[in-house]
């Protein structure tokens, strides 16, 4: 397996704020890699490493086994999807699609007709002659797409490109953009704060925090398996235990984390079972979200639609498989 | 707005305004009308006949030529110094940050704040310490100092409009510095230079205050009229001449005024 990006011990460090430290990574080629994380965390700065836009302060970056510091953007076989769109409001759909190819020299028909596959590969035909005012915040979306695929980019880079698309339209876009990746088969590299859309889209996910990766791995393993407390927080929602408690469960003395939708109520007390107080049922239709207190926490658990939603008040039960509690490391 | 447009103004504001209006440009009419006068020694009202014979004087002055040559000599070169110079500066204030930043966009702006007399006194002390001959460079000098404020002031809101991505954008894409200038950067703030441009060009024509401090003994127009003024003989010919003078500029001031008018919006925003 060729590796499209290598980061080793990659650092950008402004001032005294350290925006990526000594990052690690490696992403495969035709790889849909997401970098999820908080905003600050590094996930943006590491993209931009990549990009061109930013170089390191100190490590060693390869793109498809070429040494990428010291190398402009122009430079590099590797493009971008601007978290606002950056389209060229002086030039019309079809020029901006074919800005790539007119600064490298090719000629107009030739330039125009790779346009025009471009913008049918975004299913916006016949868009060309637009300005891009006059499109809705999707169609722009498109227009980035094309503009970046038309160089033909070995890895395709994407900042928080769903961001400014309301709720639908995101969903269709994810499936859209998955599907292009899969038949183009290049090597897209997504950056998001939204861990729905890291885990539903990516291959493989990093998470991010305050400028390290604290995870790597497939969507299911970082969500069945966290490898600290911010990871099993910040992806999904979890129910946190604290090592005490996990003590007395399995004798092992770690923190452990349990997934809401893997804990059941039970009416009466059983084996195992921890008793509590319902202090919030949270209706989102599919569902209800039930907030607990027991063992001085607040624990939550999913009730599916047609279960019957105790009252707030009610003294309840938790009941759970023990071998749902996942165990993770010390740091935070 | 919707009230404002069906409401009709009551006719006191009508009067008040077409008043102010006329009181605006009535003084310039009448420069206009003393062009045709046969009356050339005082400027006397009604005009005691009409004349197009200060039109054939004043072509074969050599003097107004001159005069004219210089000013649109300087004119020229500052406006042509001013754009290379306060694009630059405009882009470096707009696009970097560092230290004393603000300190220099202040510094830049200063000169068209202060009364142009003490950079006129200012520009000849400094030009006789340094043993600087007065030349047609010594008055660029002197206008390139408040013509690269416009060309600043204008491309540097303009700037301000224009996304940062978009030159990301076109380096992503391929393109090396001076194509992404001549492809993305100029497009963009090309109005705004050319308004700039068109204003430090009318700026610098009709300068008085500070040419007469870094002229010497040469004679731009506006400096030429002023001194034709207190002659007794062929009075009109002035009058020619700023009549010209104002056909030739209000043009391209007019153009600037369209060309600016519709570039609101901020280039590259993503609404």
């Amino acid at each position: 397996m060729t590796s499209a990006v290598t980061f080793q011990k990659v650092s950008r460090h402004y001032g005294a704020v350290r925006a990526v430290d000594e990052i690690d990574l490696e992403i495969a080629e035709g790889e849909f890699f997401a970098m999820l994380g908080p905003s600050g965390s590094g996930k943006t700065t590491s993209l931009r490493l990549i990009a061109g836009f930013e170089q390191p302060t100190a490590g060693h970056i390869e793109i498809f086994g070429q040494t990428a510091e010291g190398i402009p953007p122009y430079r590099r076989n590797v493009n971008t999807v601007f978290q606002d769109y950056a389209l060229f409001p002086h030039l019309n759909v079809i020029d901006n699609v074919a800005y790539g190819l007119m600064v490298k020299g090719v000629s107009r028909p030739d330039r125009m007709k790779a346009a025009e596959e471009a913008l049918a590969l975004v299913q916006l035909p016949g868009y060309g002659g637009r300005r891009p005012g006059q499109l809705s915040g999707g169609q722009r979306q498109r227009v980035a797409l094309a503009r970046a695929l038309i160089n033909q980019p070995k890895v395709l880079l994407l900042d928080e490109p769903l961001g400014a698309l309301d709720l639908k339209l995101r969903e269709q876009m994810q499936e859209e953009l998955k599907t292009l990746q899969k038949s183009l088969g290049i090597t897209f590299v997504f950056v998001t704060h939204d861990q729905g859309e890291a885990l539903s889209m990516a291959d493989r996910v990093a998470v991010f925090n305050e400028g390290k990766i604290v995870q790597v791995g497939r969507p299911q393993d970082i969500y069945a398996r966290p490898r600290s407390r911010f990871v099993a927080d910040f992806v999904g929602s979890s129910n946190i235990l604290p090592p005490d408690l996990v003590h007395r469960l399995t004798g092992e003395h770690r923190w452990g984390s349990l997934r809401p939708e893997l804990v059941m109520l039970s009416a009466r007390a059983s084996e195992g079972t921890l008793p509590g107080r319902v202090v919030a049922t949270n209706y989102m239709g599919a569902a209800t979200r039930i907030a607990v207190d027991a063992e001085d926490l607040r624990l939550h658990t999913i009730a599916p639609a047609g279960m019957t939603v105790p009252s707030v008040g009610e003294t309840v039960f938790l009941a759970f498989d023990h071998g749902h509690l996942h165990l993770m490391d010390d740091e935070p | 707005m919707r009230s404002d447009r069906r409401a009709r103004a009551p006719l006191g504001l009508k009067l008040a305004a077409a008043g102010g209006l006329m009181f605006l440009h009535l003084p310039i009419l009448l420069i206009f009308v003393y062009a045709f006068t046969t009356e050339e020694k005082s400027y006397q009202w009604p005009p005691p006949d009409l004349t197009l014979r200060w039109f054939a004087v004043t072509w074969n002055r050599p003097d107004v030529w001159q005069a004219l040559g210089l000013s649109v000599r300087v004119a020229l070169v500052s406006t042509a110094m001013a754009l290379v110079l306060g694009t630059l500066c405009a882009a470096a204030v707009s696009r970097s940050r560092f230290f004393g930043r603000e300190a220099i966009s202040l510094l830049i702006i200063l000169p068209i704040a202060l009364p142009g007399i003490i950079t006129g006194i200012s520009l000849r002390s400094a030009f006789s310490i340094a043993e600087i001959p007065f030349s047609t460079w010594t008055i660029v000098l002197g206008h390139a100092t408040f013509c690269i404020v416009i060309v600043y002031n204008n491309a540097v809101a303009r700037f301000r409009r224009t996304s940062g991505s978009l030159i990301e954008a076109s380096m992503d894409l391929g393109a090396d510095g001076f194509q992404t200038f001549r492809h993305v950067i100029l497009p963009n703030i090309g109005t705004a230079l050319l308004a700039g441009g068109m204003l430090a060009f009318a700026l610098s024509f009709d300068e008085v205050i500070v040419t007469t401090f870094t002229a010497g003994q040469q004679q731009t127009l506006p400096i030429w009229m002023l001194e034709e003024l207190v002659r007794p003989r062929q009075r009109p010919v002035t009058n020619v001449v700023a009549m010209v003078v104002v056909l030739v500029t209000l043009l391209p001031i007019l153009a600037a005024f369209y060309l600016t008018r519709d570039g609101d919006h901020t280039a590259g925003a993503g609404k």
